[in-house]
């Protein structure tokens, strides 16, 4: 392999690595954002009873 | 702040798979389709990728600061997330300008940078400048303000995207390669041309879908936020 070719393929290499990071990154976050989603959906059922049983007793 | 997103023609798999076909193509016609240039030899294919970086790096910032100006002409209430998020594209493109042109820049110069080239400087300009906008964004509070000041910076740094472009054609010593010029001659010629345009296609593509992919998941976490604070 030539120096050329060396640098050509560390400059591409480089562009690759770049990109994958960035992706790993935002799949990383998206991930996130799912469980936490689903943290919130969970929770809200709860929550909501909750709600209606302190709306019930304050009523009654 | 009511954040809903905005619905898209294309799907993101679609996109995504586009992406992937193209680069893949790009990069196998870079490496076993094009002869090497007369001139610069085999080190000419990291131009391959480093120009049309450089370009998508550019509509990127323009993309940012078209997004500015709509959130300041229209209160169109998703251009400020879709300007922030096509900044940090631009950057990221910008990022790997610099790394591809100081690679190129080591092979034919011998040297990683040279400050008294103005063509590398004004890109370094550019980048900079971008790279504060970050610094002024999250050193306010989210909301109004932020993004009106956002915006203004945003659309203040486009000007910068013309004189870093015309630099490489006005510059002096003319050492940086131009790719394009009026001359049609001096062009780049057969499967070269081809291969940049498909190249070229590839990175619009791509950062197109990864702006895509990161705008989801700032809507998603600005979604969270409301349904937290309610």
């Amino acid at each position: 392999m030539t120096t050329a070719e060396k640098y050509v393929t560390a400059a591409y290499c480089a562009v690759f690595a770049v990109v994958l990071v960035y992706v790993v990154l935002i799949a990383l976050k998206l991930h996130r954002l799912e469980r936490e989603v689903g943290e919130l959906e969970r929770r809200r059922p709860v929550e909501q009873a909750a709600e209606d049983e302190r709306g019930t007793v304050g009523v009654g | 702040m009511n954040v809903v997103g905005r619905s898209y023609r294309i799907p993101l798999p679609a996109l995504a798979a586009a992406s992937l076909v193209l680069v893949t193509t790009a990069l196998a016609m870079a490496f076993y389709v094009v002869p090497n240039d007369a001139d610069q030899g085999f080190s000419q294919r990291v131009f391959y990728f480093h120009v049309p970086i450089a370009f998508t790096a550019y509509a990127c910032f323009a993309g940012g600061a078209w997004k500015a100006f709509r959130h300041l002409w229209k209160r169109d209430p998703n251009a400020d997330l879709e300007s922030y998020v096509a900044v940090h594209q631009g950057l990221i493109f910008g990022s790997l300008v610099l790394i591809t042109g100081s690679i190129w820049a080591k092979i034919s110069w011998g040297h990683w940078w040279l400050w008294s080239e103005d063509q590398l400087v004004l890109f370094l300009v550019l980048f900079l400048f971008y790279s504060a906008y970050f610094m002024l964004r999250f050193s306010v509070d989210p909301g109004p303000q932020r993004a009106n000041l956002s915006a203004v910076y945003a659309l203040f740094g486009v000007v910068l995207i013309p004189v870093s472009f015309l630099a490489i054609r006005i510059a002096k010593h003319f050492i940086h390669p131009i790719v394009f010029t009026s001359n049609v001659s001096s062009n780049l010629p057969g499967w070269m041309l081809v291969t940049y345009c498909v190249a070229q296609a590839a990175l619009l593509v791509l950062a197109y879908t990864l702006y895509r992919v990161e705008l989801s998941g700032k809507w998603l976490d600005a979604r969270l936020r409301e349904l937290r604070a309610a």
